[in-house]
């Protein structure tokens, strides 16, 4: 039986991550994230949970990984400013393996931006955004049934894999409110994973020894005779810095290696009238709910459009987007920013079919008549 | 001095226990005060029958920040600044882990100066060990919010002519309610100030003024002797300072306990404590 809520985005990622066992909750406020914040304020006192307004993002970023350290189910939200000051520590949460899910509620930037706008300029930074080469999970969900979804997923994949997990949102997105089945979320349904401990005695343990899914199991600190070391160094088994090249050769290959080896199994997309589409519209986030009402209106007018909206966004699924390319004669990739996401579709179509944008960044929203005139011009191109 | 390494090792100190020995020699320079400050925090525990299994030990970067890499606990070591504010999640989340914070007076008080004095304003029961070197010892000596005027420093060459940080005060004004300052000369005095640093329930900042003997020895033309009996004779103990005469404090610095208050709630506490009366839940 449906069990329908009416929800407000943000809250519900809140709830979500109380529902994935989040209890360690640092932030700063920042619009249009905080509503989030709030309800984690509100919330993880009940649940036995930690909440901490810290001084500033770059504090709030180091709280989650002291917490995660300790054994805590930790997030942070924000938006771009503070996404901005978060990723020194990001990285740091990155090199040392802390499980740990960062919310970035996207507004319109560069700079303070458009505080109150809905932006996705940080399609490109949420993966690139601190410095060293690195590849992080980054999620992107289309409605508030979703956020719920997307906010679990994120949690596990954090704790299974050891590593930080975007988690990108937009201001529609965050403050809108629409209807929930609650009935998925009921907690013997939600399937929740949780972080590996060490399998060896003590005398054994070498806390940065990955096993054989090139995940280490470093236990929380606290736990007795599991003592260890955690560096943003390079590093070897102990955790103890070091330089030889060999050992930072291996620690970097396998940083990359075990988040892009679950690729497959993180892909999420939604395929929407794809089959006999002549023209694919690749979105994610709020532009894809335009895109996916712009197909029906394309279709109404005799064009076959299709909809691929993209929900794990890196690692991106670079075989399925090749795939599309060689069925389609066309792809539109309409976002808001000045086109970033149109150049990893580029790469991975790998010139089987001309790649089409449709960009915006002044606060507003890509309306699905706009991607409907794209379209047409598009297809008028073609023939 | 000059005792061979492996005859040091030989004695079997007691608090070698929170030592990873294995990691030894350490990175520092000879002559550095930093190894005293972590010795007089091992002794520390050591006395106060602290167990490796309860302590956690968080640093940020710099010379001094290398600590909790020799150190046989929970360590971590962070960025730049930061480590107040993880050490701040990590003792949330684990109030029952004695967590010490390593940091340099660059870390601490230049990059690390807001999450400082927030972590003071809270009253987290952190015990913060502060290096004060008067300088970027890693970086390879700039001037650092503590360096003293006139002092040479690669980034002010001519000497320093910024006005420094007393950052005793600052500490107490921001709210710590343990502020103590000991030296890398006065180890079992340090060792005393760590201890009840550890032991107050609340923000423990304590201040060792210790001596970079390769980078700001040399660039100031100090020997690492002349280094060590600067130390000894110009800092006097607080009971003597609080007797002597205004114009014979110039230059002078008072080394013990400058500040303890217990009259002010723990943050980790006070937190847990609302977290009980709301869920009646533990975590
Ligand atoms: C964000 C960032 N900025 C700058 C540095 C470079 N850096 C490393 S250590 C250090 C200064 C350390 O000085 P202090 O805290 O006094 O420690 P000391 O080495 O003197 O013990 C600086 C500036 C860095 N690692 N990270
Ligand atoms: S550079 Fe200075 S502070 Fe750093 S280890 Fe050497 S003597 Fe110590
Ligand atoms: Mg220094």
């Amino acid at each position: 039986m449906a069990k329908l809520e009416l929800k407000y985005g943000n809250h519900a990622c809140a709830e979500a991550a109380i529902l994935a066992g989040c209890r360690f909750y640092a932030g700063y406020p920042i619009t249009p994230s905080s509503e989030i914040a709030e309800r984690m304020a509100e919330l993880l006192p009940r649940h036995g949970g930690a909440f901490i307004q810290m001084e500033d993002e770059i504090a709030s970023m180091a709280a989650i990984v002291g917490a995660s350290f300790a054994g805590a189910k930790a997030m942070t939200a924000t938006s771009g400013p503070g996404f901005s000051l978060k990723q020194e520590n990001l990285g740091y949460a990155f090199m040392v393996e802390a499980p740990c899910v960062v919310v970035n509620v996207q507004r319109g930037g560069p700079s303070t931006g458009l505080p109150t706008q809905i932006g996705q300029q940080e399609i490109m930074q949420s993966l690139w955004g601190t410095h060293g080469d690195k590849l992080i999970p980054v999620f992107y969900p289309g409605n508030v049934q979703e956020i719920m979804e997307e906010t679990i997923r994120a949690f596990n994949w954090a704790e299974r894999l050891r590593t930080p997990v975007v988690l990108l949102l937009d201001e529609v997105l965050g403050h809108m409110r629409e209807t929930v089945d609650m009935e998925q979320f009921t907690p013997d349904k939600v399937e929740i994973w949780n972080r590996k401990m060490p399998d060896v005695p003590p005398e054994e343990y070498l806390p940065y020894k990955p096993g054989e899914d090139d995940v280490p199991a470093i236990a929380p600190y606290g736990t007795p005779g599991y003592r260890g070391h955690a560096t943003g160094l390079h590093h070897d088994y102990t955790g103890f810095p070091t330089t030889n090249p060999e050992m930072c050769e291996e620690l970097i290959e396998r940083l990359i290696r075990k988040v892009k080896r679950n690729q497959p199994e993180m892909e999420k997309n939604e395929e929407y009238k794809l089959d006999d589409a002549e023209v694919a519209i690749v979105a994610f986030g709020t532009t894809a709910r335009a895109a996916k009402t712009a197909v029906d209106m394309a279709r109404e007018k005799g064009i076959k459009a299709g909809l691929l909206r993209v929900v794990t966004i890196w690692p991106s699924p670079e075989e399925t987007l090749n795939k599309l390319a060689k069925h389609v004669n066309a792809i539109l990739v309409p976002e808001l920013n000045m086109g970033q996401y149109v150049l990893e579709v580029e790469r991975c179509a790998k010139g089987e079919a001309p790649v089409y944008r449709l960009n915006r960044a002044n606060g507003k929203v890509i309306y699905p008549a706009e991607i409907l005139s794209k379209l047409e011009e598009i297809v008028k191109a073609r023939v | 001095m000059n005792v061979p390494f492996e005859k040091v090792l030989e004695k079997k100190e007691s608090y070698f226990k929170y030592l990873r020995l294995d990691k030894l020699p350490t990175i520092w320079c000879p002559g550095c005060g930093i190894g005293q400050a972590l010795k007089a925090t091992c002794m520390a525990l050591y006395d106060l029958g602290i167990d490796n299994d309860q302590v956690a030990m968080v640093s940020g970067i710099g010379c001094s920040s290398r600590t909790p890499g020799y150190f046989d606990g929970f360590t971590l070591h962070t960025t730049h600044g930061r480590a107040l504010a993880f050490a701040t999640g990590l003792k949330l989340f684990k109030p029952e882990l004695t967590t010490i914070v390593f940091t340099g007076d660059g870390d601490c008080f230049a990059i690390g100066g807001n999450h400082f004095i927030h972590a003071a304003r809270r009253n987290i029961d952190v015990t913060v060990v502060m290096i004060n070197n008067w300088i970027y010892g890693m970086t390879h000596g700039q001037v650092s919010p503590t360096t003293p005027l006139g002092s040479q420093t690669t980034t002010t060459p001519g000497g320093n002519y910024e006005p420094n940080f007393d950052v005793a005060e600052l500490a107490k004004a921001a709210g710590a309610t343990y502020v103590a300052r000991g030296t890398a000369y006065h180890v079992t005095e340090l060792k005393k100030l760590i201890q009840d640093g550890i032991k107050h329930k609340g923000f423990s900042f304590i201040e060792v003024l210790s001596p970079c003997t390769i980078i700001y020895g040399r660039k100031n033309r100090m020997t690492f002797e002349e280094m060590y009996m600067w130390l000894k004779e110009n800092t006097i103990p607080v009971k003597a300072w609080e007797k002597l005469p205004e114009e014979k404090r110039a230059g002078k610095l008072p080394r013990g306990v400058l500040y303890h208050d217990d009259s002010r709630p723990e943050y980790t506490e006070v937190y847990w404590n609302r977290v009980k009366q709301l869920s009646g839940g533990e975590k």
